[in-house]
């Protein structure tokens, strides 16, 4: 395993009484596609958000690029390059496609004089160019809440790019989406990966998916990290299969 | 070129009007009025999705603000209040407009200031918690001035009267808030082509996924609302001149009446849209001149139902039902990629 860039050491995170994250711990290697399973309820999404900053953990500490970030807030780790898409699609929807993207560009060193500025024809020839790399190029002029779920999602997709994250986050990016759709999907998440360099940590339900792309899968139940391994290890896990049948 | 001449049209009569009809110089001034606070208050209500129903506490601290300045610069305030205009208001011509022009800039500094301030402490709430938020800081600073004998407590300020003819003041007043109006309306229109008023837009849409999105979510919120307060301050000074004779309960902080018109005219001319505000506030105005002077007694009555209609049958007001109809016209439209066959990707998509 290469070099981690995201390191989650011994975080956990309770609501009340309901323990969604026990002392959970993984990595993430730079420059890989490493996927995280668990059945329903198991703190999949709870563990993105604890690392992405969006509620505070109990314990514990997130590190990316070996900095330690569980302190931060979401638009500050946003802008160090760690990016998330959500599960519930989420675009702005009252604006056409390209202003999505535009307003997607990255705001890391954005000061009050660039707030001003118009967008550049550089940032427009982006905007174009990645709206055609999902194949949205014919719907860009349309109201983004007007497109399909899965349109949506790769709208969503899109603005991640545009962002020039270093990691991105995805919770479950082919839910929703029919089947001839995600075979585009995947080969654009691995285009994503091998072209642009960017490091993709993926929830994912569907094993054929994940297990094709991803080089590292971890997998929760319960709240706790059950195994982790090449995904022709996890495939043959006997604990792994049981906690999705329901035998755990 | 048919849009340049549209506004060169719209530019003439707005100079023109007081010409054509003297008589209602006030009336249409008061229209100018409703135009400013309309347009600003569509930019956190509209454009960035915060309700604010507190921006009548920048007009009222604008009128203040405006006024004490104006008078401290002659006069002890202590003094020429507890006098309330009994004697000791003579101003020269200059010191009237140097008041007056000093007292304004001021106003609107102080209400970007106290923008910012509140809203550090009010961009944590949100929808209907916010709007009920800033009312409650606009009722407050009522009570607060009515109660401050400095500034006249509940008897209000008299400024001194317009130097020269009186039908010029009104002339000179009417220019006064057709300028700023322009100005506004001219200064939001490029402001809202910036990568800010997509800023604002992407917050209005959904502000988790801007947070999620690295976008400095509160620091807009803020310059925001701040313009938004500096302009209504301008209005708020400059109004204080032009009513001479000012209160805090019922001119300054009038929650109950200009707080709520500009909400109304913004819902009726369609919100989150740049001419929206301004075909709403002109349409409102006429509306309540008609009823002030034709219905009088039921005047009120006429302005609820109104609102009511508005708010249950039209919440997205003219522009809003004009881009439901026409959405072409707002440059929505599917184009095909320059000199390219589709590809198998994007049939796969098409197929959806």
């Amino acid at each position: 395993m290469s070099k981690p860039i995201i390191e989650v050491t011994g975080v956990s995170k309770s609501y009340g009484g309901v323990h969604a994250n026990k002392d959970v711990s993984l990595k993430v290697a730079d420059g890989g596609i490493t996927g995280l399973i668990g059945p329903n309820g198991s703190g999949k999404t709870t563990l993105f958000n604890s690392i992405v900053g969006y509620h505070p953990i109990d314990c514990g500490s997130v590190k990316f690029q070996g900095k330690e970030i569980s302190k931060l807030q979401v638009p500050q780790i946003a802008r160090l390059g760690l990016l998330r898409t959500f599960q519930q699609t989420r675009i702005y929807g009252e604006m056409n496609c390209v202003e999505n993207m535009l307003i997607s560009i990255p705001h890391r060193k954005m000061s009050y004089k660039d707030m001003f500025k118009h967008n550049s024809k550089i940032d427009y020839e982006k905007a174009d160019r990645l709206l055609d790399f999902v194949g949205l190029y014919e719907k860009r002029y349309l109201r983004a809440g007007s497109l399909s779920f899965g349109q949506q999602k790769l709208l969503e997709f899109a603005m991640a790019l545009t962002n020039e994250p270093t990691v991105l986050m995805l919770d479950e990016p082919t839910a929703g989406i029919n089947p001839t759709l995600i075979n585009g999907l995947i080969d654009r998440l691995q285009l994503a990966n091998s072209e642009f360099g960017i490091t993709l940590f993926i929830i994912e339900h569907n094993m054929r998916v994940i297990m094709n792309m991803a080089d590292h899968i971890y997998c929760l139940a319960h709240g706790e990290m059950l195994a982790s391994g090449p995904p022709s290890e996890i495939q043959n896990d006997q604990r792994v299969i049981d906690a999705y049948l329901g035998a755990h | 070129m048919n849009k340049t001449l549209l506004y060169i049209a719209l530019l003439i009569i707005s100079i023109a009007l007081p010409f054509v009809f003297p008589n209602y110089t006030i009336s249409l001034t008061a229209m100018w009025l409703l135009i400013i606070v309309s347009l600003t208050w569509d930019m956190t209500g509209g454009q960035m999705g915060y309700n604010s129903l507190g921006n009548i506490f920048f007009y009222g601290t604008g009128m203040y603000v405006a006024a004490i300045t104006g008078i401290s610069m002659v006069y002890d305030v202590g003094q020429y209040t507890s006098a309330a205009g009994g004697g000791i208001n003579n101003f020269t011509a200059t010191q009237y407009f140097s008041g007056l022009g000093i007292g304004a800039v001021a106003a609107g500094i102080f209400c970007a200031i106290s923008a910012v301030i509140l809203g550090y402490l009010l961009f944590g709430l949100r929808g209907p918690y916010f709007a009920i938020g800033t009312l409650g800081v606009a009722i407050a600073a009522g009570e607060l001035v009515s109660n401050w004998e400095w500034v006249g407590g509940g008897q209000g300020v008299s400024l001194p009267v317009y130097p020269g003819d009186l039908d010029e003041g009104k002339f000179f007043f009417y220019y006064l808030f057709c300028t700023l109006g322009i100005a506004t309306f001219i200064f939001l229109k490029w402001l809202y082509s910036t990568r800010f008023g997509a800023a604002i837009n992407a917050i209005r849409d959904d502000e988790e996924k801007a947070e999620a999105m690295g976008i400095h979510t509160l620091r807009y919120k803020l310059v925001t609302w701040s313009i938004a307060a500096f302009i209504v301050g301008l209005a708020g000074a400059f109004s204080g001149y032009q009513l001479i004779q000012f209160e805090p309960l019922e001119t300054a902080y009038q929650t109950i009446n200009l707080g709520i018109f500009m909400v109304v005219c913004v819902l009726l001319g369609g919100k989150g849209t740049l001419w929206g505000p301004v075909i709403g506030a002109i349409l409102f105005h006429v509306l309540k001149e008609v009823t002030w002077t034709y219905f009088l007694g039921w005047q009120w009555v006429a302005l609820g139902a109104l609102i009511v209609v508005t708010v249950v049958y039209f919440q997205d007001g003219l522009m809003g039902w004009l881009k439901h109809v026409r959405p072409e016209w707002f440059g929505e439209r599917v184009e095909q990629k320059p000199g390219s066959k589709p590809s198998s990707a994007s049939q796969a998509e098409a197929a959806q």
